[in-house]
Protein backbone atom coordinates (compact mmCIF):
# COMPACT_ATOMS: atom_id res chain seq x y z
CA UNK A 1 0.00 0.00 0.00
CA UNK A 2 2.75 2.45 0.96
CA UNK A 3 4.66 1.40 -2.16
CA UNK A 4 1.69 2.23 -4.37
CA UNK A 5 1.26 5.57 -2.64
CA UNK A 6 4.95 6.33 -3.14
CA UNK A 7 4.71 5.43 -6.84
CA UNK A 8 1.67 7.68 -7.18
CA UNK A 9 3.43 10.59 -5.47
CA UNK A 10 6.61 10.19 -7.52
CA UNK A 11 4.61 10.13 -10.76
CA UNK A 12 2.79 13.27 -9.65
CA UNK A 13 6.18 14.83 -8.83
CA UNK A 14 7.47 14.20 -12.35
CA UNK A 15 4.25 15.56 -13.91
CA UNK A 16 4.44 18.71 -11.77
CA UNK A 17 8.05 19.25 -12.81
CA UNK A 18 7.05 18.96 -16.48
CA UNK A 19 4.22 21.46 -15.93
CA UNK A 20 6.62 23.89 -14.25
CA UNK A 21 8.99 23.83 -17.20
CA UNK A 22 6.20 23.92 -19.82
CA UNK A 23 4.26 26.95 -18.61
CA UNK A 24 5.08 30.36 -20.11
CA UNK A 25 3.75 32.30 -17.13
CA UNK A 26 6.40 32.50 -14.42
CA UNK A 27 3.83 33.21 -11.71
CA UNK A 28 2.15 29.88 -12.52
CA UNK A 29 5.55 28.19 -12.56
CA UNK A 30 6.37 29.51 -9.08
CA UNK A 31 3.03 28.38 -7.68
CA UNK A 32 3.57 24.93 -9.19
CA UNK A 33 7.02 24.88 -7.58
CA UNK A 34 5.27 25.25 -4.21
CA UNK A 35 3.21 22.15 -5.02
CA UNK A 36 6.36 20.37 -6.22
CA UNK A 37 8.08 21.08 -2.90
CA UNK A 38 5.11 19.89 -0.89
CA UNK A 39 4.99 16.63 -2.89
CA UNK A 40 8.72 16.25 -2.38
CA UNK A 41 8.26 16.72 1.38
CA UNK A 42 5.63 13.97 1.41
CA UNK A 43 7.96 11.64 -0.50
CA UNK A 44 10.72 12.36 2.03
CA UNK A 45 8.33 11.53 4.84
CA UNK A 46 7.43 8.18 3.26
CA UNK A 47 11.15 7.46 2.93
CA UNK A 48 11.55 7.83 6.73
CA UNK A 49 13.20 11.24 6.59
CA UNK A 50 10.96 13.19 8.96
CA UNK A 51 13.51 15.93 9.65
CA UNK A 52 14.13 16.49 5.95
CA UNK A 53 10.40 16.56 5.19
CA UNK A 54 9.91 19.28 7.82
CA UNK A 55 12.74 21.35 6.33
CA UNK A 56 11.55 20.92 2.74
CA UNK A 57 7.99 21.89 3.66
CA UNK A 58 9.10 25.04 5.51
CA UNK A 59 11.82 26.12 3.10
CA UNK A 60 10.71 24.82 -0.29
CA UNK A 61 7.00 25.49 -0.09
CA UNK A 62 7.29 28.59 2.09
CA UNK A 63 10.44 30.65 1.84
CA UNK A 64 11.65 29.96 -1.69
CA UNK A 65 8.18 30.61 -3.16
CA UNK A 66 8.25 33.98 -1.38
CA UNK A 67 11.69 34.79 -2.80
CA UNK A 68 10.59 33.91 -6.35
CA UNK A 69 7.47 36.07 -5.99
CA UNK A 70 9.53 38.99 -4.65
CA UNK A 71 11.79 38.69 -7.70
CA UNK A 72 8.86 38.42 -10.12
CA UNK A 73 7.46 41.66 -8.70
CA UNK A 74 10.67 43.36 -9.86
CA UNK A 75 11.23 41.59 -13.17
CA UNK A 76 7.80 40.79 -14.64
CA UNK A 77 6.13 37.44 -14.94
CA UNK A 78 6.02 36.71 -18.68
CA UNK A 79 8.57 34.49 -20.28
CA UNK A 80 9.35 35.29 -23.90
CA UNK A 81 9.42 32.30 -26.23
CA UNK A 82 12.94 31.03 -26.57
CA UNK A 83 14.56 31.29 -29.99
CA UNK A 84 17.22 28.71 -29.18
CA UNK A 85 16.79 25.43 -31.01
CA UNK A 86 15.38 23.04 -28.42
CA UNK A 87 16.58 20.10 -30.53
CA UNK A 88 20.17 20.15 -29.33
CA UNK A 89 19.09 20.55 -25.70
CA UNK A 90 16.57 17.76 -26.14
CA UNK A 91 19.20 15.48 -27.64
CA UNK A 92 21.67 16.16 -24.81
CA UNK A 93 18.95 15.50 -22.24
CA UNK A 94 17.84 12.30 -23.98
CA UNK A 95 21.38 10.88 -24.14
CA UNK A 96 22.09 11.79 -20.51
CA UNK A 97 18.78 10.22 -19.44
CA UNK A 98 19.63 6.96 -21.20
CA UNK A 99 23.03 6.79 -19.51
CA UNK A 100 21.51 7.53 -16.09
CA UNK A 101 18.67 4.99 -16.56
CA UNK A 102 21.23 2.40 -17.58
CA UNK A 103 23.19 3.19 -14.42
CA UNK A 104 20.13 2.70 -12.19
CA UNK A 105 20.06 -1.04 -13.03
CA UNK A 106 23.26 -1.45 -11.04
CA UNK A 107 21.81 0.32 -8.00
CA UNK A 108 20.69 -1.74 -5.00
CA UNK A 109 16.90 -1.95 -4.77
CA UNK A 110 15.04 0.53 -2.61
CA UNK A 111 15.27 -0.46 1.04
CA UNK A 112 17.98 -3.10 0.61
CA UNK A 113 19.57 -3.43 4.08
CA UNK A 114 22.74 -4.88 2.54
CA UNK A 115 23.38 -1.85 0.29
CA UNK A 116 26.91 -0.44 0.68
CA UNK A 117 25.58 2.87 1.99
CA UNK A 118 24.08 1.08 5.03
CA UNK A 119 27.32 -0.68 5.97
CA UNK A 120 29.71 2.13 6.78
CA UNK A 121 29.32 4.62 9.66
CA UNK A 122 25.53 4.68 9.92
CA UNK A 123 25.20 1.61 12.20
CA UNK A 124 27.85 3.10 14.46
CA UNK A 125 25.91 6.39 14.72
CA UNK A 126 22.73 4.50 15.57
CA UNK A 127 24.49 2.41 18.17
CA UNK A 128 26.52 5.14 19.86
CA UNK A 129 23.96 7.96 20.07
CA UNK A 130 22.11 6.62 23.15
CA UNK A 131 25.42 5.92 24.83
CA UNK A 132 27.24 9.20 24.08
CA UNK A 133 24.36 11.69 24.06
CA UNK A 134 21.44 9.96 25.70
CA UNK A 135 18.72 11.43 23.52
CA UNK A 136 16.62 9.71 20.86
CA UNK A 137 16.93 11.75 17.64
CA UNK A 138 19.97 10.35 15.83
CA UNK A 139 19.65 12.91 13.01
CA UNK A 140 20.19 15.76 15.48
CA UNK A 141 23.10 13.90 17.06
CA UNK A 142 24.85 13.41 13.71
CA UNK A 143 24.06 16.95 12.60
CA UNK A 144 25.21 18.75 15.70
CA UNK A 145 27.91 16.59 17.16
CA UNK A 146 29.29 13.73 15.03
CA UNK A 147 29.38 15.92 11.92
CA UNK A 148 29.51 19.30 13.66
CA UNK A 149 32.21 20.58 11.29
CA UNK A 150 29.93 20.12 8.28
CA UNK A 151 27.12 21.98 9.96
CA UNK A 152 29.40 24.82 11.00
CA UNK A 153 30.49 25.10 7.38
CA UNK A 154 26.86 25.15 6.18
CA UNK A 155 25.99 27.91 8.66
CA UNK A 156 28.86 29.98 7.29
CA UNK A 157 27.66 29.36 3.73
CA UNK A 158 24.25 30.72 4.76
CA UNK A 159 26.00 33.73 6.34
CA UNK A 160 28.07 34.33 3.19
CA UNK A 161 25.05 34.05 0.89
CA UNK A 162 23.17 36.52 3.10
CA UNK A 163 26.06 39.01 2.97
CA UNK A 164 26.19 38.58 -0.81
CA UNK A 165 22.46 39.25 -1.26
CA UNK A 166 22.60 42.33 0.97
CA UNK A 167 25.59 43.68 -0.97
CA UNK A 168 24.07 43.08 -4.39
CA UNK A 169 20.68 44.52 -3.49
CA UNK A 170 21.93 47.58 -1.60
CA UNK A 171 23.41 49.30 -4.68
CA UNK A 172 22.42 50.04 -8.25
CA UNK A 173 19.51 51.99 -9.75
CA UNK A 174 16.81 50.29 -7.71
CA UNK A 175 18.59 50.63 -4.39
CA UNK A 176 16.33 51.57 -1.50
CA UNK A 177 16.79 55.26 -0.83
CA UNK A 178 17.89 55.75 2.78
CA UNK A 179 16.55 59.32 2.92
CA UNK A 180 13.02 58.51 1.81
CA UNK A 181 12.47 54.82 2.41
CA UNK A 182 9.82 53.38 0.18
CA UNK A 183 6.55 53.99 1.94
CA UNK A 184 3.88 52.22 -0.07
CA UNK A 185 0.79 54.25 -0.78
CA UNK A 186 -2.10 53.48 1.48
CA UNK A 187 -3.97 50.75 -0.47
CA UNK A 188 -0.88 48.56 -0.80
CA UNK A 189 0.19 48.54 2.86
CA UNK A 190 0.30 44.81 3.23
CA UNK A 191 -3.08 43.13 3.22
CA UNK A 192 -4.51 45.44 5.86
CA UNK A 193 -7.63 46.11 3.87
CA UNK A 194 -8.43 42.47 3.31
CA UNK A 195 -10.30 41.43 6.39
CA UNK A 196 -10.20 37.64 6.13
CA UNK A 197 -6.47 37.11 5.46
CA UNK A 198 -5.70 39.64 8.17
CA UNK A 199 -7.84 38.04 10.88
CA UNK A 200 -6.89 34.46 10.02
CA UNK A 201 -3.22 35.34 9.53
CA UNK A 202 -2.98 37.20 12.81
CA UNK A 203 -4.50 34.23 14.60
CA UNK A 204 -1.98 31.89 12.98
CA UNK A 205 1.24 33.86 13.55
CA UNK A 206 1.60 33.23 17.32
CA UNK A 207 1.05 29.51 16.76
CA UNK A 208 3.58 29.40 13.91
CA UNK A 209 6.21 31.08 16.09
CA UNK A 210 5.34 28.87 19.05
CA UNK A 211 5.63 25.79 16.86
CA UNK A 212 8.99 27.08 15.62
CA UNK A 213 10.23 27.39 19.18
CA UNK A 214 8.97 23.89 19.96
CA UNK A 215 10.80 22.50 16.92
CA UNK A 216 13.92 24.37 18.04
CA UNK A 217 14.05 23.16 21.61
CA UNK A 218 12.54 19.72 21.12
CA UNK A 219 14.87 18.87 18.26
CA UNK A 220 16.73 16.28 20.29
CA UNK A 221 13.59 14.26 21.02
CA UNK A 222 11.50 14.65 17.87
CA UNK A 223 12.12 15.75 14.30
CA UNK A 224 13.43 19.28 14.38
CA UNK A 225 16.35 21.49 15.20
CA UNK A 226 17.81 24.85 14.37
CA UNK A 227 17.49 24.69 10.57
CA UNK A 228 13.79 23.84 10.60
CA UNK A 229 12.96 26.20 13.46
CA UNK A 230 14.77 29.10 11.81
CA UNK A 231 12.83 28.56 8.57
CA UNK A 232 9.47 28.19 10.35
CA UNK A 233 9.89 31.33 12.47
CA UNK A 234 11.10 33.25 9.42
CA UNK A 235 7.99 32.10 7.53
CA UNK A 236 5.81 33.34 10.40
CA UNK A 237 7.50 36.74 10.38
CA UNK A 238 7.21 36.98 6.58
CA UNK A 239 3.47 36.33 6.94
CA UNK A 240 3.36 39.20 9.43
CA UNK A 241 5.19 41.44 6.95
CA UNK A 242 2.69 40.52 4.22
CA UNK A 243 -0.31 41.25 6.44
CA UNK A 244 0.83 44.43 8.16
CA UNK A 245 3.24 45.87 5.64
CA UNK A 246 6.95 45.61 5.56
CA UNK A 247 7.51 48.82 7.53
CA UNK A 248 5.63 47.46 10.52
CA UNK A 249 7.58 44.18 10.34
CA UNK A 250 10.87 46.11 10.30
CA UNK A 251 9.73 47.92 13.48
CA UNK A 252 9.35 44.56 15.20
CA UNK A 253 12.66 43.17 13.95
CA UNK A 254 14.85 45.91 12.41
CA UNK A 255 17.40 44.98 9.76
CA UNK A 256 20.26 45.64 12.19
CA UNK A 257 18.83 43.08 14.64
CA UNK A 258 18.49 40.54 11.80
CA UNK A 259 22.11 41.00 10.76
CA UNK A 260 23.10 40.70 14.41
CA UNK A 261 21.16 37.42 14.56
CA UNK A 262 22.98 36.00 11.49
CA UNK A 263 26.46 36.98 12.65
CA UNK A 264 25.74 36.25 16.31
CA UNK A 265 24.32 32.82 15.51
CA UNK A 266 27.32 31.80 13.42
CA UNK A 267 29.71 33.19 16.04
CA UNK A 268 27.85 31.42 18.86
CA UNK A 269 28.39 28.13 17.04
CA UNK A 270 32.07 28.81 16.49
CA UNK A 271 32.56 30.03 20.07
CA UNK A 272 31.24 26.73 21.48
CA UNK A 273 34.05 25.05 19.58
CA UNK A 274 36.64 27.52 20.86
CA UNK A 275 35.41 27.22 24.46
CA UNK A 276 35.73 23.45 24.12
CA UNK A 277 39.35 23.94 23.01
CA UNK A 278 40.07 26.25 25.95
CA UNK A 279 38.67 23.62 28.31
CA UNK A 280 41.08 21.06 26.97
CA UNK A 281 39.12 19.24 24.28
CA UNK A 282 39.20 19.31 20.50
CA UNK A 283 37.40 21.93 18.41
CA UNK A 284 33.63 21.23 18.59
CA UNK A 285 34.10 18.40 21.08
CA UNK A 286 31.32 19.11 23.56
CA UNK A 287 32.20 16.37 26.07
CA UNK A 288 34.50 18.68 28.03
CA UNK A 289 31.84 21.38 28.56
CA UNK A 290 30.58 19.67 31.70
CA UNK A 291 32.05 17.29 34.25
CA UNK A 292 29.81 14.56 32.81
CA UNK A 293 30.61 13.95 29.10
CA UNK A 294 26.99 13.06 28.27
CA UNK A 295 25.52 16.24 29.72
CA UNK A 296 28.41 18.17 28.14
CA UNK A 297 27.28 16.84 24.75
CA UNK A 298 23.68 17.82 25.49
CA UNK A 299 24.65 21.37 26.54
CA UNK A 300 26.85 21.81 23.49
CA UNK A 301 24.18 20.57 21.09
CA UNK A 302 21.52 22.80 22.68
CA UNK A 303 23.72 25.90 22.30
CA UNK A 304 24.83 25.24 18.74
CA UNK A 305 21.24 24.51 17.69
CA UNK A 306 20.27 27.93 19.06
CA UNK A 307 23.13 29.41 17.03
CA UNK A 308 21.92 27.64 13.88
CA UNK A 309 18.32 28.74 14.48
CA UNK A 310 19.31 32.39 14.97
CA UNK A 311 21.55 32.39 11.91
CA UNK A 312 19.01 30.75 9.58
CA UNK A 313 16.05 32.83 10.79
CA UNK A 314 18.04 36.08 10.60
CA UNK A 315 19.48 35.28 7.18
CA UNK A 316 16.14 34.36 5.58
CA UNK A 317 14.39 37.45 6.99
CA UNK A 318 17.26 39.79 6.03
CA UNK A 319 17.16 38.39 2.48
CA UNK A 320 13.37 38.81 2.33
CA UNK A 321 13.55 42.44 3.46
CA UNK A 322 16.37 43.16 1.02
CA UNK A 323 14.14 42.01 -1.85
CA UNK A 324 11.05 43.75 -0.49
CA UNK A 325 12.80 47.11 -0.06
CA UNK A 326 14.01 47.16 -3.68
CA UNK A 327 12.22 49.63 -5.94
CA UNK A 328 10.99 48.56 -9.33
CA UNK A 329 12.94 50.25 -12.14
CA UNK A 330 11.59 50.81 -15.64
CA UNK B 1 7.14 -5.60 -6.43
CA UNK B 2 10.70 -6.34 -7.61
CA UNK B 3 10.25 -4.08 -10.60
CA UNK B 4 9.20 -1.17 -8.35
CA UNK B 5 12.49 -1.39 -6.44
CA UNK B 6 14.09 0.95 -8.92
CA UNK B 7 11.11 3.25 -9.45
CA UNK B 8 12.54 5.90 -7.11
CA UNK B 9 15.70 6.06 -9.18
CA UNK B 10 13.73 6.45 -12.41
CA UNK B 11 11.71 9.26 -10.89
CA UNK B 12 15.00 10.80 -9.82
CA UNK B 13 16.37 10.58 -13.38
CA UNK B 14 13.17 12.07 -14.82
CA UNK B 15 13.09 15.01 -12.39
CA UNK B 16 16.83 15.60 -12.77
CA UNK B 17 16.56 15.70 -16.56
CA UNK B 18 13.52 18.00 -16.52
CA UNK B 19 15.51 20.44 -14.39
CA UNK B 20 18.54 20.04 -16.65
CA UNK B 21 16.43 20.74 -19.74
CA UNK B 22 15.06 23.94 -18.18
CA UNK B 23 18.59 25.10 -17.37
CA UNK B 24 20.03 24.56 -20.86
CA UNK B 25 17.03 25.14 -23.15
CA UNK B 26 15.20 28.08 -21.56
CA UNK B 27 16.54 31.58 -22.05
CA UNK B 28 14.60 33.26 -19.24
CA UNK B 29 16.93 33.58 -16.24
CA UNK B 30 14.23 32.97 -13.63
CA UNK B 31 13.16 29.84 -15.51
CA UNK B 32 16.77 28.70 -15.43
CA UNK B 33 16.88 29.19 -11.64
CA UNK B 34 13.59 27.28 -11.29
CA UNK B 35 15.20 24.50 -13.35
CA UNK B 36 18.22 24.55 -11.08
CA UNK B 37 15.91 24.17 -8.03
CA UNK B 38 14.23 21.16 -9.65
CA UNK B 39 17.65 19.67 -10.47
CA UNK B 40 18.72 20.17 -6.86
CA UNK B 41 15.53 18.57 -5.51
CA UNK B 42 16.23 15.51 -7.67
CA UNK B 43 19.63 15.10 -6.01
CA UNK B 44 17.94 15.34 -2.60
CA UNK B 45 15.55 12.59 -3.69
CA UNK B 46 18.46 10.34 -4.70
CA UNK B 47 20.18 10.72 -1.32
CA UNK B 48 17.05 10.12 0.73
CA UNK B 49 16.15 7.12 -1.45
CA UNK B 50 19.54 5.55 -0.73
CA UNK B 51 19.07 5.93 3.02
CA UNK B 52 15.78 4.01 3.18
CA UNK B 53 15.86 0.56 4.80
CA UNK B 54 13.04 -1.97 4.37
CA UNK B 55 10.75 -2.09 7.38
CA UNK B 56 12.68 0.82 8.85
CA UNK B 57 11.41 3.92 10.56
CA UNK B 58 12.68 7.47 11.10
CA UNK B 59 15.95 7.32 13.08
CA UNK B 60 14.49 8.41 16.39
CA UNK B 61 15.15 5.77 19.03
CA UNK B 62 12.19 4.89 21.21
CA UNK B 63 12.97 3.97 24.80
CA UNK B 64 12.02 0.42 25.73
CA UNK B 65 11.72 -0.82 22.15
CA UNK B 66 14.73 -2.95 21.32
CA UNK B 67 14.66 -4.62 17.90
CA UNK B 68 13.76 -1.61 15.75
CA UNK B 69 15.15 -1.06 12.28
CA UNK B 70 16.13 2.50 11.42
CA UNK B 71 16.74 4.17 8.11
CA UNK B 72 20.17 5.65 7.55
CA UNK B 73 20.47 9.02 9.35
CA UNK B 74 23.55 10.22 7.47
CA UNK B 75 22.02 11.10 4.05
CA UNK B 76 19.18 12.81 5.92
CA UNK B 77 21.61 15.07 7.77
CA UNK B 78 23.46 15.98 4.57
CA UNK B 79 20.24 16.84 2.74
CA UNK B 80 18.68 18.71 5.65
CA UNK B 81 21.53 21.22 5.66
CA UNK B 82 21.70 21.23 1.86
CA UNK B 83 18.07 22.39 1.59
CA UNK B 84 18.71 25.47 3.73
CA UNK B 85 21.98 26.23 1.94
CA UNK B 86 20.13 25.73 -1.36
CA UNK B 87 17.57 28.41 -0.57
CA UNK B 88 20.30 30.89 0.46
CA UNK B 89 22.21 30.37 -2.77
CA UNK B 90 18.94 30.59 -4.72
CA UNK B 91 18.39 34.00 -3.09
CA UNK B 92 21.85 35.06 -4.25
CA UNK B 93 21.00 34.00 -7.82
CA UNK B 94 17.69 35.86 -7.72
CA UNK B 95 19.43 38.99 -6.41
CA UNK B 96 21.79 38.89 -9.41
CA UNK B 97 18.78 38.45 -11.74
CA UNK B 98 17.19 41.56 -10.23
CA UNK B 99 20.33 43.58 -10.92
CA UNK B 100 20.57 42.22 -14.48
CA UNK B 101 16.98 43.31 -15.10
CA UNK B 102 17.84 46.81 -13.87
CA UNK B 103 20.97 47.10 -15.99
CA UNK B 104 19.74 45.49 -19.22
CA UNK B 105 15.98 45.93 -18.96
CA UNK B 106 15.45 42.25 -19.74
CA UNK B 107 16.05 38.84 -18.21
CA UNK B 108 16.10 36.92 -21.50
CA UNK B 109 19.53 35.48 -22.12
CA UNK B 110 19.54 35.95 -25.94
CA UNK B 111 18.58 39.63 -25.63
CA UNK B 112 21.31 40.18 -23.04
CA UNK B 113 23.83 38.67 -25.46
CA UNK B 114 22.57 40.98 -28.23
CA UNK B 115 22.92 44.04 -25.99
CA UNK B 116 26.44 42.92 -25.03
CA UNK B 117 27.44 42.61 -28.69
CA UNK B 118 26.10 46.04 -29.59
CA UNK B 119 28.12 47.84 -26.94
Amino acid sequence: MVTLFAVFLLTLLVLTAIAVVQTKNLFVAVMLMGIFSLLMATVFFILDAADVALTEAAVGAGISTMLFLATLALTGEHEKPSKKGPWISGLVVAITSLILIDATFEQPYLGDPMAPVQQHVAPWYLEMTPELMDFPNVVTAVLASFRGYDTLGEVFVVLTACIGVLFILSAGPGAPNPKSPRIPTAPSVGLRHHLIPRVVGKLLIPFIVLFGLYVQFHGEYSPGGGFQAGAIIAAGMILYALLEGEKQALKVLPQSVLIGMVVGGAMLYGMVGVVGMLMGGNFLDYSVLSSNPVSGQQIGILIIEIGVGLAVCGALLAIFHAFAARRSVG
Amino acid sequence: MEILGLYNYWAYVAVLMIGFYAVIAKSNLIKKLIGLSIFQSAVFLLYITMGKVDGGTAPIIQAGVSDQIFSNPLPQVLILTAIVVGVSTLALGLAIVVRIKESYGTIEEDQIHLLDHKS
